[in-house]
């Protein structure tokens, strides 16, 4: 062994203290790709990370290397998303891989979501969690089935950017004709789909035009590249949500202002009760009693009123309290005791909200479901439904229909065709009868109280991942919103 | 149009991956009946264990410790261990790899190497205590293997982990569910990278061991990394031992983890440096995970951390 011993090195621009990026400072911003391996989408993520200076050097020399022994004269920068060792033999990608980078701007965390095997279930995953989906379109075959499931499945999860990267421009000699019509297909099928914020960008990953750095090869494009993009668009946490309701409120370029006055109310689920009393860090915090969560959408304010679910009772919030101080308001995304005026009976899994557009609890519902697991899903099958922190006894009603993307022009509503079981990678839409009643939400307004799992009951194995539509039209409780 | 990343100022980063890992411990000890951490003092448990101790303030951390005790660590991180402890008010149980060794049930390896004989101990821990959820610090960014990890990660009787077979994990919507001899593994650091924790060990202003900071100390170079005379390490003849100012990234088995030469004395120094570092953490440092390329994958899928 002559190697002499590694010391730390640094890059040329590591004396450039703007190069750092400060995380106490900057956003996270989550995204999802989609696409399949022939789309180069492994060549894109790679070029992400290569042009944003992420590679380090061991992992950059072990690419050169392996580069090398298969016989190529460039660096293939799609190994550099290269997995484990079952993947390489069988040359796939069998699963979600997350991958972290940043910008002096944004630190950036990328569910990278593979292509050929279960499909779905891997891009329903990445873009549950995702802030933008960034989908890979090659430019030689233009808008195709997966693309259209791509698109519909970021049209379910309410993606609230989504990034088309028409790939591979290079072999069309950067032409703009053909790059126009596809972004029109794109724009014309994301519009029947609903999906408001769809932008296409003409790319090649393989020389990096438009990916991090500008093209000089496409002088006809003059938008954002899809780093660019990824940079300053808003995540959920930073309010995309109240940007995108500003948005449909007809204000085309919603400003800060704007989003905080088209927000609605805020949502709490209960995660635990806290009540130290011989367990307590001081003997001040016997008698404390808070409920701890992670707020799911808008701003809790100390003095707001509140709506606890299922039971319906009303108080105020006395206090917000974190371990480093209390807070005065509470904002999406963050976790926090709540204390209340009152002492009401409240567990984990309980749904805290606020009183002005406070929803009510129901014991069934119709959803939209994205079946993920090997056996199918029939009618009258036993499942628990996991909501938040609460999870209760299940049954389904019914099975409505099936999404069929295939259907041209058709919106996520109109393209059901009817079934009667959901197989893998199906999305149907269901309806749930519960055991006990549930804060549901409507998906479409309320991203986290809109979400639920199905899980096995005997093995406890994740069988769904659903969206929930609206509460079924009853009688007392029951009702509350019809679609 | 204004900058929309800046406004509502909101959560930074940090704020996120804090907020992120405090709901995944508490969402995982709201449906445990026995949680346990694994912390070894080093850097990644110290930050989960700091994560711990505000999702249940005013209320102590709920659970108990388990450290793997290769026999091979440094006295600096055991004293810390201890102290830490101590200053929390928890309980700590340690699984002694020398037990193992001294009874036969385990055997020396070759290269004195005792990192890979921790899974047996660890696992045998975990049946005896009853634990059913186990946290530990990993992070995805770490190594490709960590990288397909599930945040909440189920494991067999035989604590292996496969990675065909995963439940998919959706929204913040975590399934810990198992069968008995089951249990699930909770990786509440899983989206941090190494700059994020440092970030983050600065701004809360968290001690650590004070081998992650520059310090002279005498060392011998072997398989291209700065080893240190431990009574762990067998020194060779032909090994020169020198005095260097270096620190360590990780902390473990003394016979395996390297140190690297470094200045950076404080925690900025040390972001300033992991910053424009050009070498991963592990491929630096860590002599068994160079054993092969999968090297991490095959330990994960026999039960390791």
């Amino acid at each position: 062994m002559t190697a002499a011993p590694e010391s730390v090195t640094t890059t040329d621009d590591a004396s450039d203290a703007s190069a750092v990026p400060d995380t106490t400072r900057t956003s996270l911003l989550r995204f999802a790709t989609a696409g399949s391996v022939d789309d180069g989408k492994s060549t894109l993520v790679g070029r992400l990370l290569h042009d944003t200076k992420s590679i380090l050097a061991d992992a950059y020399e072990a690419v050169e290397r392996v580069s090398r022994e298969r016989g190529s004269e460039e660096v293939d920068l799609a190994l550099l998303t290269d997995g484990l060792r079952a993947e390489r033999e069988q040359g796939i990608t069998i699963d979600v891989a997350y991958r972290y980078f940043s910008t002096p701007r944004r630190t950036f965390i990328l569910a990278d979501c593979p292509g050929h095997v279960q499909y779905t279930r891997n891009t329903v995953t990445g873009a549950s969690t995702a802030d933008a989906l960034v989908v890979l379109i090659d430019a030689r075959y233009g808008v195709v089935e997966q693309t259209k499931r791509h698109l519909a499945v970021a049209a379910l999860l309410r993606v609230p950017h989504v990034i088309v990267a028409v790939n591979k421009i290079d072999l069309l000699d950067y032409a703009q004709g053909p790059y126009r019509s596809i972004a029109q297909h794109v724009q014309s099928h994301a519009e029947s789909l609903g999906l408001p914020n769809v932008i296409t960008v003409p790319v090649s990953a393989l020389n990096g035009d438009n990916v991090a750095t500008r093209s000089e090869s496409t002088p006809w494009y003059e938008g954002p590249t899809v780093l660019e993009i990824l940079e300053t668009v808003p995540s959920i946490d930073q309010g995309a949500d109240e940007f995108a309701a500003a948005h449909r409120h007809g204000v085309a370029h919603p400003t800060a202002a704007d989003a905080e006055a088209a927000a609605s109310g805020w949502r709490f689920p209960v995660q635990l009760v806290l009540r130290p009393q011989d367990a307590a860090v001081a003997e001040e915090f016997r008698e404390y009693r808070g409920y701890a969560g992670q707020v799911a959408e808008g701003t809790v304010r100390v003095g707001d009123e509140v709506v606890v679910q299922p039971s319906g009772k009303r108080t105020t919030v006395a206090g917000i309290d974190t371990a480093t101080g209390p807070l005065e308001a509470a904002h999406t995304g963050q976790s926090v005791a709540i204390r209340l005026a009152d002492e009401i009976d409240i567990a984990r899994g309980d749904l805290l909200s606020s009183a002005e557009d406070a929803t009510s609890a129901s014991k069934k519902f119709h959803a939209h479901v994205a079946w993920l697991t090997d056996r199918p899903l029939r009618v009258r099958d036993r499942v628990l439904v996991q909501h938040g922190s609460a999870t209760v006894q299940a049954m389904v009603a019914s099975i409505d229909g099936i999404l069929d993307i295939s259907l041209p022009g058709g919106t996520l509503d109109s393209s059901i065709k009817p079934g009667h079981e959901l197989l893998l990678n199906d999305i149907g839409v269901v309806t749930l009868q519960l055991a006990q009643p549930l804060a549901v939400e409507d998906y479409g307004k309320h991203r986290r109280t809109g979400a639920f799992c199905l899980v096995d009951p005997q093995d406890g194995n994740t069988l769904a991942a659903g969206t929930a539509r609206a509460h079924v039209p009853g009688t007392g409780e029951d009702t509350y919103v019809s679609i | 149009m204004t900058d929309q990343t800046t406004a509502p100022a909101r959560l930074s980063t940090l704020d996120s991956l804090e907020a992120e890992g405090i709901h995944i411990i508490r969402e995982a000890v709201g449906t445990a009946r026995k949680p346990v951490l694994l912390f070894s003092g080093g850097k990644d448990s110290v930050v989960v264990l700091h994560l711990a101790t505000k999702a249940f303030w005013p209320g102590k951390v709920p659970f108990e410790l388990l450290h793997v005790d290769t026999g091979h660590n440094f006295d600096e991180v055991l004293e810390f261990r201890d102290r830490t402890v101590e200053r929390l008010g928890l309980r700590l149980q340690v699984a002694k790899v020398q037990d193992y060794i001294d009874d036969g049930r385990l055997r020396e390896r070759p290269d004195g190497t005792r990192n890979p004989l921790q899974t047996v101990p660890l696992l045998d821990g975990i049946a005896e205590h009853k634990y059913d959820v186990v946290f530990g610090g990993a992070r995805r960014d770490e190594e490709k293997a960590r990288a397909k990890e599930r945040v909440v990660s189920l494991r067999d009787e035989f604590g292996a982990w496969d990675p065909r077979n995963q439940r998919p994990e959706l929204w913040n919507l975590y399934n810990p569910r198992h069968l008995p001899g089951q249990h699930v593994r909770v990786f509440p650091l899983s989206n941090w990278t190494e700059l994020d924790v440092w970030r983050y060990i600065e701004r809360e202003n968290i001690e650590l061991p004070s081998l992650y900071y520059a310090h002279e100390r005498d060392v011998f170079q072997r398989d291209g990394m700065w080893l240190t005379p431990h009574h762990s390490v067998r020194v060779r003849d032909t090994d020169q031992i020198v005095k260097r100012t270096v620190r360590y990234r990780t902390v473990g088995d003394a016979s395996c983890t390297g140190a690297v030469e470094s200045p950076a004395i404080t925690v900025s120094d040390v972001i300033a440096e992991v910053a424009s570092t050009r070498i991963t953490e592990r491929g630096a440092t860590r002599a068994d995970d160079r054993l092969s390329e999968a090297a991490m994958e095959d330990r994960k899928k026999e039960g390791y951390f």
